[in-house]
């Protein structure tokens, strides 16, 4: 009989194949491993008929189950946004200046008022919240137009300088280049340095000081304090919107700076915005 | 020519029973290991309030893992990562040493399919019986035995699938909740998966499992040299084999070769190829027996080897990958030896490399010798070091612990008096089982100071019991102070418990003001 072929040296069946006189061993898989590649077929089969699988010229074959990942992803918002329903409203109703950190609401605001943050304010005011050039610095106890709650949420809501909400923030600095002498800018320019640096001219900035009386003081306050009523800025502090070299502190009295920020009232939903307003007043410079 | 079938259906094998050392030792490790597995979720351990009392629990809902004394969180998962290191190493080192002791005794597929064929002989009787079975016609009786076979098997796959699951959370609250249908849809899940797949691997899978299934065998292996123990049949004692009519011709040549073998001391009868003298071979003057037969060995060919082998193997055919080393044909073999009144041993735990020595009629070399070698020298030392550093890691744990992580976004922060002020988001974990006030200070060269956001002048926390409270720092220097001027601070963040006074300090910058 020579319906087997043997192979002499090892005694074993070989597949009868042959290639280039080499012959091929025949070590047989088990049938239930070819059972298991066929029955991968058929769920294969099953798998396309049950979930979104052809592509088609506008989106893909639904499947029987009708199963869909966005629907999935709706869904599991739908169930977040659910179990959040309570704090929501609350967030919306409750007094939110008194907070603890440990609060629920507290907790719950700052991380839903970091994730608005950081899709709408970063841009300007950076990721860390530390601001830039012009962009106020967050994170600080120094407060342009006040650093309560309250304050805050005003500023959100509402923005600064905008011409889109009539509720805004608004002050507007003259520009003291058309006011005031050439020599005068110099020494009021002195004399703002003055309240905060040590290196300074003090018989020009003596000078400055009558000047700063006569035109400054209205808005800034006698001792340069500033007045968060006006937006106008404490000169006698360490921090500097627009940087604390002679030239910056020049270019502001002469020509002025307008800041402006946009209102977030129609932009944000209302839990969004006192969420925000939340995570700002928690970054670290927060006023009562 | 037919073209051969490229599949082959499974072989049934029927294990005959076999009794002896090897399976005496596999019986107490099979109701160790099992009553280690069935029982361990039932064991209490009293942690104190609010923290769960079962011993072993793997809490996944809650993030912990409990084990007796020991409780890991979900940071420490070096620990588990360490333990798979040495469960890597420790195979390493047994298999380097003792081949595939971890297949033949202690892998649960051997453990089940052994505890499977102790029901399946139990009830459709031993090798025989069953093979008679299996050949006979489906009648009342054959179907009443295996559907009891299976019935058996079902509930002890049940009872597999159902100790796993307790392991995740309380055990008494879940069986009773299984049985009154109220326990969670996945462990209804995980116990009919695992029902399942212990039926079918254990009852109809067996050797299939081990053969194509699992990638163990080719790695192990790999890990296996010539003076690796493992389980052997002294081909040069043994061969040429031959039934016992061939033998009765020369019973009495082989006693005289026999007592001649034993002069020369038992161990050289056990290990060494049988001394057929030819003048011992001749009765009567005349040389009745030929060549061909005073060659015979100690191996009559009685296949107990074969018929005892749960992977239906024949261990007479040298290193296999199919072998196990479960050490069952030891037994059968040792059996029958002692039965024809030879040493034991034809079939036995040998390293390869004392070949040469036994063909020439030596013992084989102490097995401490091929135990002790630089490779399982090596795994010994890097399994203990591994160990030691984990027992190390776990006596320095403290039930406070703190972790540091400076805002970095920006690095610091310049106030309106000129301090500077860096930003910590320090996580404070509390282990213990009530809620505890910790106390927050730093240590540093500079003078720095320390505050916590929501204005708590005293410095204090309250952490819930076994959680972590996220909590913000605020680290101030005053302006002008070498802190407020300098690139870089060391500082140390301390936190007490103020119930116990126990401490831990985590190293962390402050960032001055660059200049």
């Amino acid at each position: 009989m020579s319906d087997k072929n043997i192979d002499e040296t090892t005694g074993t069946e070989t597949t009868g194949h042959v290639w280039d006189g080499i012959r091929e061993l025949n070590s047989p898989l088990p049938r239930w491993w070819l059972w298991t590649f066929y029955a991968t077929i058929v769920w294969g089969i099953g798998y396309v008929i049950a979930y979104p699988a052809w592509p088609m010229i506008s989106g893909a074959t639904a499947g029987v189950l009708g199963y869909s990942t966005r629907a999935e992803l709706a869904e599991s918002v739908d169930a977040h946004e659910l179990a959040n329903a309570s704090l929501v409203g609350e967030l919306v109703k409750a007094d939110i200046t008194g907070l603890a950190p440990s609060d629920d609401l507290h907790r719950y605001a700052v991380a839903r008022g970091g994730a608005v943050f950081r899709a709408h304010c970063s841009q300007c005011h950076g990721s860390g919240a530390a601001g830039a050039k012009g962009y106020p610095n967050l994170l600080d106890d120094d407060w342009l137009w006040g650093g309560s709650m309250a304050d805050i949420e005003y500023t959100v809501r509402h923005g600064i300088r905008n011409e889109a909400d009539p509720d805004a923030r608004y002050s507007e600095m003259p520009q003291f280049g058309e006011i005031l002498e050439e020599n005068e800018l110099m020494a009021v320019t002195e004399y703002v340095i003055s309240l905060s640096s040590p290196e300074h001219d003090a018989a020009l900035a003596a000078t400055g000081l009558e000047l700063f009386a006569d035109n400054c003081s209205s808005c800034h306050g006698e001792a340069a304090l500033g007045d968060p009523e006006l937006g106008a800025p404490n000169l006698a502090d360490a921090i500097w919107l627009y940087g604390s070299d002679r030239d910056a502190i020049e270019y502001s009295i002469r020509n002025a700076r307008f800041g402006v920020m946009p209102p977030w009232q129609p932009r944000l939903t209302e839990p969004d915005i006192r969420a925000v307003s939340v995570y700002v007043h928690s970054l670290g410079g927060g006023e009562e | 020519m037919t073209n051969p079938s490229l599949y082959a259906a499974q072989e049934p094998i029927f294990p005959r029973r076999v009794s002896g050392r090897f399976r005496t030792l596999k019986w107490w490790i099979m109701i160790v290991t099992l009553g280690i597995y069935y029982l361990t979720p039932w064991l209490r351990w009293d942690r104190g309030p609010n923290l769960p009392d079962q011993a072993v629990l793997v809490d996944m809902a809650n993030r912990r893992f409990y084990f007796f004394w020991i409780e890991i969180w979900p940071h420490e998962f070096y620990f588990v990562a360490g333990l798979l290191i040495m469960a890597g190493l420790g195979l390493f080192l047994f298999t380097s040493a003792m081949g595939r002791v971890w297949c033949g005794y202690t892998c649960p597929q051997t453990v089940w399919t052994d505890l499977f064929l102790l029901v399946e002989r139990w009830i459709e009787g031993d090798r025989n019986a069953r093979l008679r079975l299996h050949r006979a016609k489906w009648d009342v009786r054959k179907v009443r035995l295996r559907i009891t076979k299976w019935t058996t098997w079902l509930l002890i796959a049940i009872a597999t699938g159902g100790a796993w699951v307790f392991y995740f959370t309380d055990a008494p609250q879940l069986a009773v909740d299984l049985v009154r249908f109220e326990a969670h849809p996945i462990a209804y899940a995980t116990i009919g998966v695992l029902t399942a797949t212990t039926f079918v691997f254990g009852g109809f899978m067996r050797e299939q499992i081990c053969i194509y299934m699992c990638p163990w065998p080719r790695i192990q292996a790999a890990m296996m040299d010539s003076d690796t123990i493992t389980v052997a049949y002294r081909e040069w004692r043994g061969e040429p084999r031959g039934k016992g009519n061939v033998r009765k011709r020369d019973k009495l040549a082989a006693q005289k070769a026999e007592a001649e073998a034993q002069a020369a001391g038992p161990g050289a009868a056990r290990y060494a190829p049988t001394p057929y003298p030819k003048a011992a071979l001749q009765v009567g003057g005349t040389p009745r027996i030929t060549a061909e037969v005073q060659e015979h060995g100690d191996c009559i060919d009685c296949m107990a080897c074969v018929n005892v082998c749960p992977m239906g193997i024949d261990i007479r055919e040298g290193q296999q990958m199919e072998c196990i080393t479960c050490a069952l044909c030891i037994d059968a073999c040792d059996d029958v030896m002692d039965k024809i009144g030879k040493p034991r041993g034809l079939i036995d735990y040998l390293a390869l490399s004392d070949e040469p020595r036994e063909r020439e009629g030596q013992p084989p070399r102490p097995v401490w010798q091929h135990i002790f070698r630089l490779r399982t020298l090596l795994y010994t030392i890097m399994w203990g070091a591994m160990g030691l550093a984990l027992i190390y890691a776990l006596f320095i744990r403290t039930d406070i612990e703190l972790t540091v992580s400076p805002v970095r976004n920006p690095t610091y922060v310049i106030q309106s008096d000129g301090a500077v002020r860096n930003i910590y988001d320090v996580r404070l974990r509390n282990k213990t089982g009530t809620a505890r006030p910790f106390g927050l200070s730093l240590t540093s060269e500079d003078v720095l100071r320390i505050d916590l956001e929501g204005a708590n002048d005293l410095l204090q926390v309250t952490v819930p019991a076994d959680s972590t409270l996220m909590q913000r720092v605020y680290i101030t220097s005053r302006p002008g102070d070498p802190a407020a001027t300098r690139n870089q601070t060391a500082l140390r963040l301390w936190v007490e418990d103020l119930e116990t006074g126990d401490r831990a300090s985590r190293a962390t910058t402050f960032h001055g003001r660059e200049q």
